[in-house]
């Protein structure tokens, strides 16, 4: 997709091959990336105005949420640190049940990132802009020494308008909720893992980097408090996510592994490292709570819907508060705990 | 996933525990020797479909579990002091060493990288001439051939600033250890399937024969496993001793003699000391003194490092089959995965961690 973007709108001029400091000075450079970079890339009225901040207003209720990026390799099969600055903070605002309006967009950049790699990046940042209706309103560029950063970092911070019907939070789940996922988990952390420096494998896995804002705002307008809560699955996987649901609550939680769906690649991947899938990273997946005479409409919403690979995995119960217990594929039961730290490759 | 699947089949599993149920008229106590064994019991709940009769304990076969933690040190003291590139398996990066671990070492600054083959280490060596590589070469005769070839590769390359840390053990002389113990248990073994795929099944025939012990060389998934318990009990059940071959769809009669030809070109056996165990006779490899220069241990001058060896730790015991993770005093309270007195709270195949992970057993 970045590539049509390149076509309709080729890299300018810039007077460097690679970032420097300068470019960071607030001078002359910093103007000349700024103008012809960034807000020629991202404008909008209130971009254009080039104030310190944004001012505008929004009626309703409304979402705030912010996060930093700092993956690496920051180019991956499947997306780039830019398109994952703008998805994920538009998911999180997914998950408040918010329609993200406006971002900010924070770089840190590395002396000596080439021109090329930052036009890239940016490029990305405009397209999962204009795929999730988001606009970049305010933003900031700062420059650090090389070996000072690990070539870009990226903060985004979004404002949303939270959806009529939404009811989502922790004092909605209730025992009996069904628990949902709309694809399948592991690609994006196996999708990074396959370059990590030692680990070069090749596979056709791509990150599953995604605006999720489209399916929950339409789920919210079907099925309205019928959702309960939602997380986007992202650092430490669904194992997380559901342990942090379970550990919040007085309440439980049932898995069933053969419903989870896994990739064939990501899982054969995650069998070569030594991997458990349900800890791997994602960034397209989130999880529903859902009412339970909810959840087969929903399932079918959502499979029909752009994700057919939606599945029921679990649900709330009201027994072993505190715990995720999962029943194995070949039926037997095991607790699914809290990863401890990063998961460490095994030795055989 | 072909190979795997079949495997993992939740019929042929059902099968099977009937068919164990079925035969079992009285308590059995078999170990499973490998780790890799313990966490695919745990991690698919088998331990509790198996029959109130038959007893599970959990072996040594775990390497990073058995290696000692003065040699934990000296891979910290090559990482922090001699300043070397210290390249491990990511396993061992979190098991405790007196004063740090690998990866508080990194945290600190040392440069600790995680491998999955010794020969990326060689590689790096290569890219990096004014630094000293050294690989902890760690691991049962699985891994043995890699850190051999490793050192074939270093040498014919004339790659002078790779070394290894060497820490391998070897199995049957661990079984031996574990049947001449005065409180064993056990009373038949399941055999780590792919230690046997390197070495063979030969090495176990004088264990059957000596003790009258049936052995069942065995795989990982859950139908393996159920299909080894099944082999076993029923040798049991008989009053039969034998050594039998469950995972002969990757194990055979003579192993792989290739495998072999290479850690007999580079190793030697030698005594080596089990952490929490003992110093067992024979139980390991070291480098022949062709290949001494390959030895971390005789480039660096590495000083006495005064490794504690007692913090409260039970892993003899575990290692063993002794005493099972929950009833040491210590689990689940002074030592987590985040805060690990020993190994096997931290390392994928550690019996501990698998049941700190995996079991329902309420940890504070």
């Amino acid at each position: 997709m970045s590539d049509t973007f390149q076509l309709q709108c080729p890299m300018p001029t810039f007077d460097f091959d690679a970032i420097n400091l300068g470019h960071g000075s607030g001078g002359i450079l910093s103007q000349r990336l700024l103008n012809s970079g960034v807000f020629d890339v991202l404008k909008n009225d209130m971009l254009n105005e080039r104030h310190d901040g944004a001012v505008f207003e929004l009626p309703g209720k409304l979402a705030f949420s912010t996060d930093s990026y700092v993956v690496s390799p920051i180019i991956f099969p499947g997306g780039n640190i830019g398109d994952l600055a703008v998805n994920g903070t538009v998911n999180d605002l997914a998950m408040c049940g918010a329609k993200a309006k406006y971002l900010s967009l924070s770089f840190i950049l590395e002396e000596g990132l080439p021109m090329t790699t930052f036009w890239q990046i940016l490029s990305s940042i405009k397209m999962a802009c204009d795929a999730a209706g988001v606009q970049v309103v305010t933003g900031d560029t700062k420059v650090v020494e090389r070996g000072k950063g690990d070539q870009i970092f990226i903060n985004t911070s979004g404002i949303g308008q939270v959806h009529a019907k939404a009811a989502l939070g922790w004092s909605s789940i209730v025992p009996g909720d069904v628990i949902l996922i709309n694809a399948p988990i592991a690609a994006h952390g196996i999708a990074i893992m396959s370059l990590r420096s030692g680990l070069e494998f090749e596979t056709s896995i791509t990150s599953d980097t995604c605006a999720l804002h489209h399916t929950v705002l339409q789920l919210l307008d079907e099925y309205g408090d019928a959702l309960h809560f939602l997380r986007d699955a992202t650092r430490g996987g669904l194992a997380s996510v559901l342990n942090e649901i379970a550990k919040d609550g007085s309440q439980g939680i049932e898995l069933l592994q053969k419903n989870i769906p896994v990739d064939e690649q990501v899982s054969g991947a995650c069998e070569m490292l030594g991997l458990d899938p349900l800890y791997v990273a994602n960034e397209g997946v989130f999880v529903l709570l859902a009412k339970a005479d909810a959840a087969a409409n929903i399932l079918r919403s959502m499979q029909s819907n752009g994700w057919p690979q939606a599945a029921i995995v679990g649900k709330v119960v009201a027994e072993h508060a505190g715990q995720v217990i999962m029943q194995s594929s070949i039926g037997g039961r095991r607790v699914v705990n809290m990863l401890p730290g990063e998961q460490l490759p095994r030795i055989c | 996933m072909k190979y795997l699947s079949e495997y993992r089949d939740p019929e042929l599993v059902d099968h099977l525990l009937k068919e164990i149920h079925a035969i079992v008229t009285r308590d059995w106590t078999i170990m499973e020797v490998c780790g890799g064994q313990t966490h695919s019991l745990v991690k698919n709940g088998i331990l509790n479909m198996l029959p109130d009769k038959v007893h599970m304990v959990h072996g040594p076969g775990c390497p990073v579990c058995v290696t000692p933690q003065s040699l934990i040190d000296k891979a910290v003291y090559l990482a922090d002091e001699a300043a070397v590139i210290l390249c491990s398996y990511g396993d061992m990066l979190r098991v405790p060493g007196t004063k740090k671990s690998l990866l508080e070492a990194k945290a600190g600054g040392a440069d600790v990288r995680i491998l999955y083959s010794p020969l990326e280490a060689v590689n790096i060596a290569k890219d990096n001439p004014d630094k000293e590589v050294v690989f902890f070469a760690v691991g049962f005769e699985t891994t043995a051939p890699a850190n051999a070839l490793s050192v074939i590769h270093a040498q014919k390359a004339g790659i002078n600033n790779y070394s290894i840390l060497t820490s391998h053990v070897l199995v049957p002389p661990a079984i031996e250890a574990i049947v001449n113990d005065p409180g064993n248990v056990v009373q038949g073994f399941l055999a780590a399937g792919h230690v046997c795929t390197i070495m063979g099944m030969q090495e176990y025939v004088p264990i059957v024969e000596k003790y009258k012990l049936p052995i069942v060389v065995t795989g990982f998934e859950p139908v393996d496993l159920l299909q080894g318990i099944y082999m076993l009990l029923l040798q049991l059940e008989n009053g039969e001793y034998k050594l039998e071959n469950q995972y002969s769809r990757v194990v055979s009669e003579e192993g792989n003699p290739a495998a072999q030809q290479t850690i007999a070109e580079v190793f030697e056996v030698s005594d080596r000391e089990w952490r929490g165990i003992a110093t067992i006779p024979k139980s390991g490899y070291e480098l022949k003194a062709d290949y001494s220069r390959f030895d971390a241990n005789v480039k660096f001058q590495i000083p006495d490092l005064q490794s504690m060896k007692d913090n409260g730790c039970i892993a003899g015991e575990i290692l063993r089959g002794k005493k099972k993770p929950f009833e040491c005093p210590q689990f689940g309270k002074q030592c987590t995965p985040l805060n690990p007195l020993g190994a096997p709270m931290v390392s994928s195949e550690g019996a501990c961690a698998a049941y700190y992970h995996f079991s329902n057993i309420a940890v504070v």
